[in-house]
């Protein structure tokens, strides 16, 4: 087990470390430069672009850009090019605005994903089945920003509440009920769409997860004793359907800071996947590269949860 | 099946044949495909989007299309479907061939038919060569991974890899010092592939030979820790950076979506070899002294392409998602060109005074994905050896 721990964690900093190479490297080799981002503004003189390049470091060799960018992180004071404002601070700002839609949305693909799995294979065959089967590729197959639009359309039509932005603008002195649910109105939409496709998909992977476990010898021999379905369905099989859905608790991770681009822009909402979408027009290489290597960090730790649940939860995996 | 075989076998023929009726592995999969109804009405739709795709290009490409989707006809924007065009505003040459704008026109009065058509033709490259880039990358690590997984990298090995790609890095620095390393790994690997280094039986190896021998890594951790490295970018935002600060083009756009979507399909291929390389049937070819290549390729890589097939099928889906979403951002295929994405964001600055501009490319990829994605699970059941029993 600890040696587990110790090879693994050792792993993953090698990992990281080539991470950090490669995003470096895909960002610094592009073509272009980001003091010629703007050639047409007359404040940037050739000795603006100068101190611009020394005081970012752009004119020491890439090396050298590479140790001082990752000194800078982990001493924190990485600040963006953009603004000069605390890298770290920016993306915990924003990071607070995306969490909410996060919670939210983990908490809709979770709770709606398992009971419609779940039944659809108990019933394998039935309408419900086929009908949640449909709309599951539906959702997967359907581009979200064109989803978005059809879902703003409808609501806002039919409900008369406001759904862009974080909150409405100018409701300083509505009344507290007011205020929390024009914030719950504005949060749902982007959340509900953020989660359409985790539903889709973990549902369709509970559903086989579940057919898988109840073909099984041991299911068979549950019925054959003559216990009742549901004590079948529930107690034998589902325990079992469950094990690999444990180890992806630790794959919700990475969703942590991700924030869908593509979501946040149509929204307006001031998240992690706008501010990571600002930073790539701007080429703010700072805040590029520490999204980056914040997310892998995420995806690394992740992985390492859901290999430490496994081993807990199964005992026929020793690592 | 009973209707080939008419004459009862003559009985010292009996042991020869093989009793079992006769199926290939195409009929044995087509009739477990054909139960699938969902995935018949995905195979239709595939095919009929593929020849949709086909005649867009021929009908739309040329200096003298058919159906020109670059005319600009701005006393006639904004027209619904079915429109009748105005022919007294029309030059001639401006007349749309079907005498109707079958799906109306869009801003700038082009026929959305035509752009429609164009765009199917772009949609389905950037699909195909996108998931042919990944399909080829992981077929290629997968099956090295796999079959000469086992193989250790040595020090000297890795030396020579750091020599040629530093030598390459440094050639776009400073020239003269790149061409010097670039040589010396050049030495390098022509003495590691001549076998110079090599020991002859019977003398001690030298410190230094033992040194530059020694052991590192297997070439499956190698390529699965490659793996890990890749899976740890989050994709669309990968995508999304290397498509803004490259140039806009078609190309990049394909080229990058399939540098970053063969992980799967390497792990895929891996485990199929795994599996397969044990098999009696690898190990009898090997005994009758076939080449690698050829057992890698002739009689490995039939059986480990189920999966593969699959999820190429699932890649194209997730492509042609891929660049729409692009589109929207503003990082897709560049304008002269029309793509579904770009017809369908274009559109949706005008949603409420002309939604067919929005419904009629967003139905569209729906639908297409739609079948990509009903397709590729059946293919799935149908070639799951498990299912093909019953």
């Amino acid at each position: 087990m600890i040696s587990f721990i110790g090879r693994s964690a050792i792993q993953k900093v090698i990992t990281l470390f080539f991470v950090s190479v490669v995003s470096f490297l895909i960002i610094h080799l592009a073509p272009g430069e980001p003091s010629q981002v703007d050639p047409m503004n007359p404040k940037f003189t050739p000795e603006m672009v100068e101190r611009f390049r020394r005081q970012f470091h752009l004119d020491k060799p890439l090396y050298a850009q590479y140790l001082l960018f990752y000194k800078d992180l982990f001493t924190g004071r990485t600040v963006s090019w953009k603004d000069n404002q605390a890298v770290l601070k920016k993306i915990w700002d924003r990071f607070l605005n995306s969490l909410p839609l996060f919670v939210v949305g983990t908490i809709l693909t979770w709770t709606l994903s398992f009971p419609v799995g779940i039944h659809s294979a108990i019933r394998r065959g039935s309408l419900f089945d086929r009908g949640s089967t449909l709309v599951a590729y539906f959702l997967i197959s359907i581009p979200g920003f064109f989803f978005a639009y059809l879902l703003i359309i409808l609501v806002v039509t039919n409900f008369q509440v406001p759904v862009i932005g974080m909150q409405t603008f100018g409701m300083g002195d509505a009344s507290p009920v007011h205020l929390v649910m024009n914030r719950i109105w504005h949060l749902l939409l982007p959340s509900i769409l953020g989660a359409t496709g985790g539903i889709a998909i973990l549902s369709r992977y509970v559903r086989s997860q579940m057919l898988e476990v109840e073909g099984q010898d041991y299911i068979r021999t549950a019925r054959a004793k003559g216990l009742p379905p549901d004590d079948v369905h529930y107690r034998h099989a589902l325990r079992n359907a469950l094990l690999p859905f444990v180890t992806m608790f630790g794959l919700i991770l990475p969703g942590l800071i991700g924030g869908s681009v593509i979501i946040e822009s149509i929204f307006s909402w001031p998240g992690m996947g706008r501010m990571a979408y600002e930073a790539i027009l701007a080429r703010d290489y700072p805040v590029i590269l520490t999204v980056n290597f914040i997310s892998a960090v995420l995806v690394l730790i992740g992985t390492f949860i859901s290999d430490l649940l496994y081993m807990v939860v199964d005992p026929r995996i020793r690592l | 099946m009973q209707g080939r075989n008419p004459a009862p076998p003559a009985p010292e023929n009996v042991l020869e044949r093989p009793l079992a009726p006769r199926r290939t592995l195409w009929q044995q999969f087509w009739t477990v495909f054909r139960q699938n109804r969902l995935a018949v009405i995905g195979l239709v739709c595939f095919l009929l989007f593929f020849l949709t795709a086909v005649a867009g290009l021929l009908l739309t490409s040329g200096n003298q299309p058919v159906l020109n989707p670059a005319v600009i006809r701005l006393q006639e924007k904004l027209r619904p479907p079915f429109a009748v065009p105005n022919l007294a505003t029309l030059r001639p040459s401006e007349v749309p061939a079907l005498g109707i704008y079958l799906l109306g026109t869009d801003e700038l009065g082009r026929d959305v038919f035509a752009r429609m058509l164009q765009g199917a033709w772009v949609s389905l490259t950037v699909g195909f060569v996108a998931v042919g880039i990944s399909i080829v990358i992981g077929i290629f690590l997968g099956g090295i991974a796999g079959y000469y997984g086992q193989n250790v990298v040595r020090l000297d090995h890795v030396l020579m890899a750091v020599l040629l790609s530093a030598g390459f890095v440094l050639l776009a620095l400073s020239p003269a010092w790149g061409a010097v390393l670039l040589l010396f790994g050049a030495i390098a690997a022509y003495g590691l592939l001549s076998g110079a280094g090599r020991t002859p039986p019977g003398r001690q190896p030298t410190v230094l030979s033992r040194f530059l021998h020694s052991k590192t890594l297997t070439i499956d951790t190698l390529i699965m820790r490659l793996v890990d490295i890749m899976l740890c970018f989050p994709t669309f935002f990968l995508i999304l950076t290397v498509v803004a600060l490259l140039p806009a083009s078609i190309y990049n756009i394909m080229i990058v979506i399939g540098l970053t979507s063969w992980m799967g399909t390497t792990r895929f291929v891996r485990a199929e070899f795994l599996a397969l390389r044990e098999q009696d049937f690898v190990a009898a070819v090997r005994a009758l002294g076939v080449g690698n290549l050829r057992i890698i390729f002739r009689h490995m890589m039939p059986n480990a392409v189920a999966p593969v097939l699959v999820s190429a099928t699932l890649g194209i889906a997730s492509a042609i998602l891929t660049e729409a979403g692009l589109s929207f951002l503003g990082f897709g295929v560049p304008p002269p060109n029309a793509t579904w994405g770009n017809i369908l964001s274009d559109g949706q600055n005008y949603i409420f005074d002309a939604p067919w501009l929005t419904f009629i490319p967003g139905i569209t990829i729906l639908v297409v994905v739609l079948a990509f994605n009903l397709f590729g699970e059946g293919l799935r059941d149908a070639l799951n050896p498990r299912l093909r029993e019953r």
